[in-house]
């Protein structure tokens, strides 16, 4: 693995190999000294083009913990006008001396163009971009999924896990379905035909128009976040029709497995897609996802930085 | 000056000797009857073709410069053959007014290289909601015949079906972008499976059909002429074969890109493969090449589309729309086409210079090749292989999507109004 722009980037036993380390850098989030001192002398440039704190201070914990130095590099640049040119930005961070750039972009694509570019030599972590992909997301989703379900297994194999929203729109459900293919889950994509991609048919995974009809099957749900601007865009007459059909509350929680887990990337719309009842059940595992993001990302950079000499 | 053509086959037909002077073609003979001229060119086992006309160039001068000038558009023009090009719209001015028109077609006079025919905007600024002044643009020096608003589609239907009605009186035709806004909005590339795993914006057939199907309606309510630039859909071709079945009076173009390359270049994300319409399924490009095959298309016409390197060395999403054509429009027509399917040197010659130049309503380019006809031609090696290299275009830009393809017969030679105006080679 070169780069992780896409969970394509990945091989069966890569995804798993991140997934085992991750696991012992979990280990280091349990100690008094969360420090290891394995990327001392590296840096880690966290470039933004796009607000996410979440995924910055993730991905900032995780390097620190290495011990790598961490900068942050802001370039906010709307989709109209261009903003700060992409080129420009990465030979800056060449001439910094970054090994490792973790870029989140509004554009799809731009990671993957930042790592096929000559412009950089650094290795390129994909934090999201634009509707494509979110890997380090997917990884993560993993990792709980196998520490809380099939803790004796390496891969997925056995479970079935539902994604439920907006697929159309995200970057968290393209790498999902990619890695549960990849770790032989079963994966079904539930949502309204205005939020399914096109071309669903030869994706491969199921897909339904019926939340109702799927709860008893699955050992996991993944509620995604109903973005403020798809709410006056004709994707549904009303949040609250969304809401109703393909909201998760307590009554269709009820009809899940009893071992079943709840899982969301954040930030949540309370009440929209998740009620506030099913997000602090205890089938609920939304904190879980945001400390093993940490240590998924903390794997991620070791994979990727330690092999190099420094 | 004289200049002998020695030994050409003429359309890929049988050799002749064909001796130019003073602009015009002044004789036709067999192969060693004409021995006197000042300039002889050894032609033997090339083709000669009318001198291509293309109804469809972005010379984006005025206003982006740095991008092409017509000089530089001119001089890309002769090494893809051209002998005419039509200047689209869209330039900083808009092309809306008699005032800028001329200047377009004065500037292309000056080049020498070809004659550049000024498209005039449909409405004022391209905005869709005001009609420009049609009837001074086709009156001026100009004598503009053709009206689009490339880069943008004459949405309003009233506004549409004025100006079909408008350019009766003068011999012209709309040039329509179609194009439904609300189902391309912030649209990146064809709307399919593929668009769907590179989380890229789609650009359905359907918002090219819709247009096409309301327009083809218009056209025929109003008697007028119709032209459809770069159809890049299967489902504009069906509409295309019934209009032309019921008479109706609309033709339309492909372009050599939506000829050849389908939407797996977009893969990677690399910005030369972006353009507008976008690149389709490879089903739609195969219906393309049928449909240019049976004259349910009627011309190739290349939407060149020069971009400075900023513009186009970015993330997908912000990169420019547009990909060059003029100097590799010829070499794809002859690998797709003629050395591709069964599709002859006079084939060529009609939908790359003939029915163009008809269209436009220029008679004096796309002439039959024959003693008298005005001396605007081109010739071919049919025959040779090679690579192509972006570096070495006479264009300001660089957006050249067929970098390092393989392609099969090019021009060689470029005779405008007498005199070459490119030889391969050297002069």
């Amino acid at each position: 693995m070169k780069h992780l722009y896409s969970i394509n980037n990945l091989s069966k036993s890569e995804a798993i190999s991140i997934l085992d380390t991750a696991k012992s850098m979990a280990e280091v989030g349990g100690k008094a000294v969360k420090k290891l001192p394995t990327l001392l002398g590296r840096t880690v440039v966290n470039l933004f083009f796009e607000d996410s704190t979440r995924t910055r201070i993730s991905f900032e914990a995780a390097a620190k913990r290495l011990s790598a130095d961490v900068i942050t590099f802001s370039a906010k640049g709307s989709s109209v006008s261009k903003g700060e040119n992409l080129k420009d930005t990465a030979q800056t961070l060449e001439a910094i001396g970054a090994d490792a750039v973790v870029i989140r972009h509004w554009a799809s694509g731009a990671a993957e163009t930042l790592a096929q570019s000559n412009w950089i030599n650094a290795k390129v972590i994909n934090a999201g971009d634009g509707t494509h992909e979110h890997p380090t997301q997917a990884l993560l989703d993993a990792f709980t999924l196998r520490e809380s379900l099939a803790p004796n297994q390496k891969d997925l194999s056995g479970l079935k896990i539902g994604i439920v929203g907006d697929i159309l729109h995200s970057r968290v459900a393209r790498s999902n379905v990619l890695l549960l293919n990849l770790l032989n889950a079963q994966c079904v994509l539930i949502a309204p035909p205005t939020l399914l991609p096109i071309g669903i048919e030869n994706w491969n995974c199921q897909y339904s128009y019926d939340l109702d009809s799927q709860l008893a099957e699955l050992d996991a749900v993944m509620m995604l976040r109903v973005q403020q601007e798809r709410m006056n865009a004709a994707f549904f007459p009303s949040t609250r029709e969304y809401s109703r059909d393909f909201g998760l509350n307590s009554t269709r929680l009820s009809q899940m497995k009893p071992q079943s887990l709840v899982l969301h990337p954040g930030p949540m719309n309370r009440g929209m897609e998740i009620t506030a009842e099913v997000a602090d059940s205890n089938q609920s595992v939304i904190r879980s996802q945001v400390t093993n993001g940490v240590s998924v990302r903390m794997s991620v950079l070791y994979h990727l930085l330690s092999g190099d000499a420094a | 000056m004289s200049l002998l053509l020695s030994k050409v086959n003429v359309y890929g037909e049988a050799a002749k000797d064909i001796l130019v002077n003073g602009g015009e073609i002044v004789e036709i003979k067999s192969p060693g009857a004409i021995s006197k001229a000042d300039k002889v060119l050894d032609c033997t086992n090339k083709v000669l073709l009318p001198g291509l006309v293309d109804l469809h160039t972005h010379l984006r001068q005025p206003g982006r410069e740095d991008a092409e000038t017509i000089l530089s558009g001119a001089r890309a023009a002769t090494r893809g053959g051209y002998t005419a090009v039509h200047a689209m719209a869209n330039t900083d001015p808009v092309a809306d007014s008699a005032g800028v028109v001329e200047q377009v077609f004065g500037l292309g006079e000056d080049t020498q290289l070809v004659s550049v025919y000024p498209v005039g905007a449909v409405t004022v600024e391209l905005a869709g909601k005001q009609l420009a002044e049609l009837k001074a643009m086709a009156d001026s020096k100009a004598q503009v015949r053709i009206f689009s608003d490339d880069g943008k589609c004459v949405e309003d239907s009233v506004i549409m079906r004025r100006a079909l009605e408008y350019v009766k009186a003068f011999d012209g035709v709309i040039a329509q972008h179609a194009q439904e806004g609300r189902l391309t909005l912030n649209a990146q590339m064809n709307e399919s499976a593929l668009s769907s795993t590179l989380g890229l914006t789609g650009w359905p057939n359907v918002a090219e059909e819709a247009i096409v199907a309301r327009d083809i309606l218009l056209c025929e309510l109003v008697n007028s002429r119709l032209h459809i630039c770069h159809a890049s859909t299967r489902g504009t071709v069906e509409l295309l074969k019934r209009a032309k079945e019921k008479k109706i009076n609309v033709t339309a173009e492909v372009t050599p890109h939506h000829l050849l390359l389908d939407e797996e270049y977009v893969k990677g994300y690399d910005p030369v493969f972006k353009v507008n319409p976008p690149l389709r399924h490879l089903d739609d490009v195969i219906s393309l090449r049928n449909a240019l095959a049976e004259g349910i298309i009627d011309v190739v016409a290349t939407d060149h589309a020069p971009h400075p390197k900023e513009d186009k060395e970015t993330e997908w999403a912000a990169a420019a729309f547009g990909m060059l054509g003029l100097e590799n429009a010829l070499s794809v027509v002859s690998t797709v086409m003629v050395h591709g399917q069964n599709f002859s040197w006079r084939d060529v010659a009609r939908v790359m210079s003939e029915k163009p130049a008809e269209i436009g309503r220029k008679p004096e380019h796309g002439q039959k090749i024959s003693e008298g006809a005005r001396a605007n031609l081109c010739l071919v090696d049919p025959e040779v292989e090679f690579i192509v290299n972006a570096g070495t275009s006479v264009s300001l830009s660089r957006n050249n999507p067929y970098q390092g393809m393989k392609f099969k017969g090019k021009p060689v030679a470029t005779i405008f109004k007498g005199n070459l105006t490119y030889q391969e080679g050297g002069n």
